[in-house]
């Protein structure tokens, strides 16, 4: 592709790009090292939407664990915190045990579905805005623009020799990178722990281990996958292009090269009409600008991970040559192949497809939420002895043994009562309970407490193998209340 | 590409160089190593070096390690060390509540929840470790094995009385054991076939258990009864703790209720043994049994201590 056109004009005033799309998967070769990718900044709507989503997304991950959150005294009160010595995990007015962890599998199934419904629609805008992996990318290339200066600049500073400039302005790059990516694993542990006090014993090296082995991956993958492997993270490492290419289908807007604008392409001369060929004059800005290494004109392709900045470079030269921009253009394969037949645009936004998704939301959606708001703060739970299963005492009467299980999950200590409900010839004997109050319990805050209980049937009672029954705890105070079913075994025929 | 690669012949489907050898007509192609493996391996060769460098990993020679047979490493590193400052730590994570548990009463730990769960723990523990070979891992018994979860004790059932128990042992070796003797009825020709037969119909009779049998029959077991076994097991039946004689008169039977159990065992009279446990167990693990056996369920209140808390 070094043939002499290169070098020309694209259209009068505007220089037709180098760029080649070294990433494609007709270029690149398997057991070839990886080809340096300059991407050019792009100026644009894309491009200023993909800096504010960098500054939102950035925002979050490095601020939210600095949110406080009053739980009362004797919990933490960091907004977001995942603590996994106390086995709690905060998330603003939500605490969850550890049992409870479906909440989380709840919520990754809705991420998931939101995800697929998100392509279905429009493509992969999670890949090319918010995916982490772009976002640090993307930072880290705009770091390496401020040192190094933009494409050409890069280009010609890798192929010069080493020299007083071209040092420093590594070292920088690089320095920078390095203090990024350990602001990135050092944010990473303000979740597992208090933020403040990690920040403080993290550089007296009072910090767990465990914290500084993250920090230490997560700054290591933080550099190496946003500044040195980049693309191949995506094109190579990334199951998520695979698994797209079953998310969208002809009616997902996606970053499109309008084939039936663009075509035939060429360099177009000054006052030459544009009737009879296409709008693109092959100046190849979008391959230019794109952080893939793709060119967008071969259609659709695994790489692609429709950052959209192709759109802006395209419609800036659009502009120039006073044609209509979009040229590149969030559009879907059925409009494409309708223009090329002179019909116009359909846009299918519901489709089975997008329905499907959108009720599988909705259903997870409102069984989390009604999860959530019935979640009680204290439960019940009891286990029969087995061993031995039964107990006949001297009189005949048959005695049971019982673990009990009491979980507060309210922040305050609990006064409960304990009953039986069930034949009320059953005798009880709670371990440890207070002479004046036999079915009393105390519950520490936050907490699961087990209990010992003896039940006896008399000998008089006796009525068949099982005799079956509920505990039930009550606080005192508020009037919560939790029940189990258990049952005595009388070891009677 | 050196020279030696253009020599070569390239296949021409995926445009890899094979090895230039050729068998029975099949080419290997020259695949290199795909480059992240490369370096993994790499990395693998790196970090032997510093493993060596800072953990055990040579035999060394005499002298050159001190007392140990190999290279210590920088970090001077040693499982065996590990695992004894693990027990260690154990040991002394325990010995709080340990500590809480010397001279306290059984009220005062079954009324402190965090003594009253390091006793059920430790105890249950050490029974199984020690107790559950006889009496079950329930505690449950066996026939000649007590049951501990009832409200049937031989020798007593106060928090003391179960530690004396278990100090001291029954018919143990210990000078201090608990101890009596029921005489071999029949063995030793004390008493005729009959007479233990009708002895055992009447004692079976103060339980309710009596089968079929004649009132004559009966007469004449209560008189041997009140001559050869109510000094022990009182006139009543009802047994007497300080010799460790059970009470006939409930429904608990250590050597089971059928009339050819309790004929076997008058005529061969019962010597159940239990170890002493001084000396071999601890102090603190000694009452944190006798304090698990208590909270079994059937543990007694002691004499003029106030009734336990009870919903009966």
């Amino acid at each position: 592709m070094s043939d002499k056109n290169t070098r020309a004009m694209a259209a009068p005033g505007i220089r037709k790009s180098k760029a080649e799309a070294v990433n494609a998967a007709d270029t690149r070769e398997l057991y070839k090292k990886r080809e340096p990718i300059y991407p050019k900044l792009a100026h644009g709507k894309f491009r200023t939407v993909k800096w504010v989503v960098m500054a939102v997304t950035l925002g979050i991950y490095y601020l939210v664990p600095f949110l406080r959150w009053d739980r009362g005294p004797d919990a933490p009160d960091q907004a977001v915190l995942v603590d996994f010595a106390g086995r709690r995990f905060y998330f603003f007015f939500i605490e969850i045990w550890p049992q409870e962890v479906y909440y989380i599998t709840g919520l990754l199934i809705l991420a998931a579905l939101a995800l697929f419904l998100a392509t279905a629609l429009f493509g992969r805008v999670w890949c090319g805005y918010a995916c982490p992996q772009t976002v640090w990318t993307d930072l880290f290339i705009w770091v390496e623009r401020a040192f190094e200066g933009d494409r050409n600049a890069r280009i010609k500073l890798d192929r010069s020799p080493m020299s007083f400039d071209k040092a420093w302005r590594k070292i920088g790059k690089h320095t920078v990178w390095l203090v990024i990516a350990l602001a990135t694993g050092g944010a990473w542990i303000l979740y597992f722990h208090d933020a403040y006090d990690v920040i403080g014993n993290f550089f007296t090296g009072q910090a767990e281990p465990s914290s500084y082995l993250f920090a230490g991956i997560l700054t290591f993958t933080t550099y190496t996958l946003a500044g040195t492997m980049r693309e191949q993270v995506c094109t190579y490492m990334c199951p998520w292009p695979r698994i797209q290419a079953a998310m969208t289908d002809r009616d997902a807007l996606n970053v499109t090269y309008r084939v039936d604008r663009g075509e035939p392409r060429g360099p177009h001369k000054k006052n030459e009409s544009w009737d009879g060929r296409g709008d693109c004059i092959d100046c190849k800005q979008c391959v230019a600008v794109c952080p893939m290494g793709i060119d967008i004109r071969d259609g659709a392709q695994l790489e692609c991970i429709q950052c959209a900045l192709c759109i802006d470079a395209c419609d800036d030269i659009m502009r120039k040559v006073d044609r209509p921009t979009g040229l590149i253009t969030y559009e879907t394969d059925d409009n494409v192949d309708r223009f090329q037949r002179g019909e116009k645009a359909v846009y299918k936004f519901i489709r089975p497809r997008t329905v499907v998704y959108g009720v599988a939301f909705a259903i997870v959606a409102a069984i989390m939420l009604a999860a959530l708001l019935n979640r009680s703060e204290l439960e019940l739970n009891s286990q029969r002895d087995r061993n031995p299963n039964f107990v006949i005492l001297s009189d005949g009467a048959v005695r049971n043994g019982y673990n009990l299980k009491v979980v507060n999950k309210a922040n305050e200590p609990r006064t409960l009562t304990l009953s039986i409900e069930g034949d009320p010839q059953i005798e009880t004997r709670l371990l440890g309970a207070a002479d004046d109050a036999p079915m009393q319990l105390r519950v520490d805050a936050d907490r699961t407490q087990d209990f010992v209980i003896y039940l006896t049937l008399p000998a008089s009672a006796i009525d068949g193998a099982r005799e079956t029954f509920n505990f039930r705890v009550t606080d005192t105070r508020t009037g919560e209340t939790a029940t189990t079913p258990s049952m005595i075994v009388t070891g009677a025929e | 590409m050196s020279e030696h690669d253009q020599e070569r012949e390239r296949d021409a489907h995926s445009g890899t160089a094979t090895t230039g050898h050729e068998w029975d007509g099949i080419k290997e192609l020259d695949t290199p190593l795909p480059r992240w493996w490369l370096w993994v391996f790499y990395a693998s060769i790196a970090w032997s070096v510093v493993y060596m460098i800072f953990m055990p990993a040579w035999p060394a020679l005499p002298g050159l390690a001190g007392e140990t047979d190999h290279t210590r490493g920088l970090r001077d590193h040693s499982e065996r060390a590990n695992v004894a400052q693990a027990i260690e730590e154990l040991h002394a994570s325990r010995a709080s509540g340990f500590a809480a548990l010397e001279g306290a009463s059984i009220d005062q730990i079954e009324n402190d929840p965090q003594l009253l769960g390091f006793v059920r723990a430790a105890g249950e523990a050490a029974f199984g470790d020690n107790c559950a070979t006889c009496h079950g891992s329930g505690a449950q018994g066996a026939i000649g094995y007590p049951n501990l979860n009832d409200d049937v004790w031989l020798w007593g059932g106060t928090y003391e009385d179960i530690r004396t128990t278990l100090r001291y042992g029954i018919r143990s070796e210990h000078p201090d054991t608990r101890f009596s003797q029921m005489p071999s009825f029949g063995r030793d020709e004390l008493l005729t076939g009959s007479e233990i037969a009708d002895v055992a119909d009447y004692v079976l009779s103060m339980s309710g258990r009596a089968g079929d049998v004649s009132a004559e029959a009966l007469a004449r077991g209560q008189e041997t009864y009140d001559i050869q076994c109510a000094s022990c097991h009182m006139p009543d039946g009802t047994g007497d703790r300080m010799q460790g004689a059970p009470n006939l008169t409930d429904q608990d039977w250590l050597y089971g209720s059928s009339r050819e159990q309790v004929i076997n065992i008058i005529h061969r009279g019962p010597y159940g043994v239990m170890p002493a446990w001084e000396g071999r167990l601890n102090e603190a693990t000694i009452d944190a049994l006798a304090a698990y056996v208590y909270l079994l369920g059937g543990g007694e209140e002691a004499e003029g201590a106030a009734n336990g808390p009870t919903g009966r």
